[in-house]
């Protein structure tokens, strides 16, 4: 019911269109990663999947936001299923991957944002090693890159009222898996699947 | 439901019908790619018409206030389609929220309580003043003379001009009173008659180019056919209408005429951001913005001849 809502309201927003590249995904668990400008970006990302996959995908968050509380955790918790991650004060106790892999392991999809913080407008930056770490654990996961496109004009850094702004986003085909490659390498070549992606 | 009305959406149902059985021979009948593409581009136009047609006609049977939240949402919609197109800044933030969400609203509630005086003005005089102080608050000046023109004339096509199709359910013509939707009506039926036809005359018979580099699928041949069609078409149903058959005829004229212009501005404007269509909502047609352009031309001018010449 609010998942419908939730949907319905960044349809109006955004017009939003899913964009598959790649084969349109089924059965396949995966990761799906994406560039980061907007609070509302994996909202946004949620709301334009088939509702089948969204039902088993859940976006990885940070605690220290989402976790106050009041309404904005009981949408993390029940609507979003978000997987709640620490950024901040990271202890061995709260080490940020812990949660990531134990969804994995339950046979969830996850949606992550590897820049680690938003990047208004322009290039996306470089991508924190989490995302590698993953990767490593998890051989059979696939990572899918996905190119969100014009949210940040919808809901820009530091504003709180959303303009409506037609988007897309855009699916890529999984990453090639590549055996003993550098974290480097993983990250760069990620990060370049997913500006290839970008509409020109 | 009056008898005029039963009749005219009697028509409008045997058009698409007629529509949707050719495209169903058709698809029986066609060979090779080419064609295929061709009919299945024609059968997803025409369900999108069975769709629109249901919308429309659905929202003017419900009553006034419908129809002009219709409206409503078209310009939403419009507008929303022209903005992403426009490359804003983050400076305009502030000045499309208003627009969007105070100011488009506000148009059509002084529509719904039928305020004349304040429809006309609200957004040439106090949109137009209030944008360009939003924006100069936010203190961006780069480009600042564009961006402001650009969010004001989004305003006023997607919104103000085609608010005029729906404001004329509040004109009170002596003796056609309670019947304003047949007359709206009458305005949408030409436009897109016309849009229909020259398109179809344009591939059947387009030989000479009116404006290749702005619309190259726009030719005299198509316009000339489009236009001849639409005129029969208005004056056909001139009985419900406050016009004798000769006015509707004229009228249709000058409907065809704007909507011609409509279309080909606003694809100067497609052109100049490198852009085939507005957007893809509408399978087929593109954007909202692609298949209501001509009426965002013909609606005002329409709206003014009939208030000048047949208002009390």
């Amino acid at each position: 019911m609010t998942a419908s809502l939730i949907v319905f309201l960044a349809r109006l927003l955004t017009g939003v269109r899913a964009r598959w590249s790649g084969e349109l995904p089924g059965s396949r668990q995966s990761v799906f990663f994406a560039n980061h400008t907007s609070n509302l970006d994996f909202v946004l990302l949620w709301a334009s999947m088939p509702p089948a996959l969204r039902a088993k995908t859940r976006p990885v968050a940070a605690a220290d936001y989402w976790r106050n509380g009041g309404i904005r955790q009981r949408l993390a918790d029940d609507v979003f299923r978000a997987v709640l991650i620490e950024r901040h004060r990271v202890t061995k106790a709260t080490n940020p991957l812990a949660p990531m892999l134990g969804a994995l392991a339950d046979g969830d999809s996850l949606i992550i944002f590897p820049e680690g913080t938003r990047n208004p407008g322009g290039e996306p930056g470089e991508f924190k090693p989490g995302l590698f770490h993953i990767a490593r654990a998890c051989p059979s996961v696939d990572f899918v890159p996905v190119f969100i496109e014009n949210l940040n004009r919808v809901l820009p850094k530091g504003e709180i009222l959303p303009v409506p702004v037609l988007c897309s986003v855009h699916f890529g085909a999984p990453l090639p898996r590549i055996a003993d490659e550098t974290k480097a390498a993983f990250l760069a070549r990620a990060r370049e699947a997913l500006l290839a992606l970008r509409p020109l | 439901m009056n008898h005029e009305a039963k009749l005219l959406l009697g028509i409008v149902a045997g058009f698409l019908a007629a529509g949707s059985i050719t495209g169903a021979i058709l698809k029986s009948r066609v060979t090779g790619d080419a064609g295929r593409k061709v009919v299945e581009n024609l059968v997803s136009r025409v369900n999108a018409w069975w769709i629109m047609c249901a919308v429309f006609g659905g929202a003017l049977m419900i009553g006034p206030v419908a129809t002009v939240v219709m409206f409503a949402l078209t310009s939403f919609l419009a507008l929303r389609e022209f903005i992403t197109l426009t490359p804003t800044r983050r400076g305009d933030h502030r000045a499309l929220f208003w627009a969007f969400f105070i100011i488009t609203p506000l148009h059509y509630w002084t529509l719904a309580t039928e305020w004349y005086g304040l429809f006309v003005i609200l957004i040439p005089v106090y949109a137009f003043l209030f944008i360009p102080m939003r924006n100069a608050l936010a203190g961006d000046t780069e480009r600042f003379l564009e961006r402001t023109a650009k969010i004001q004339w989004g305003l006023m096509v997607a919104v103000y001009f085609a608010s005029h199709a729906p404001a004329l359910l509040i004109l009170r013509i002596p003796g056609y009173e309670g019947r304003g939707a047949l007359l709206l009506f009458f305005l949408v039926f030409v436009v897109q008659v016309s849009d229909v036809f020259q398109y179809v005359w344009g591939k059947l018979c387009g030989r000479t180019k009116l404006a290749p580099h702005v619309s190259p699928s726009k030719t005299v041949e198509g316009l000339v056919g489009g236009g001849l069609s639409a005129c029969v078409a208005g004056a056909a149903i001139w009985w419900a209408t406050p016009f004798t058959l000769v006015q509707a005829a004229g009228m249709s004229a000058v409907i065809v005429l704007m909507g011609f212009f409509g279309g080909l501005v606003m694809s100067a404007v497609k052109r100049d951001r490198g852009v085939k269509d507005y957007g893809d909502i509408i399978p087929g047609h593109g954007g909202v913005f692609d298949r209501i352009d001509s009426l965002c031309f013909a609606a005002p001018v329409f709206f003014h001849i009939v208030r000048w010449c047949f208002e009390a």
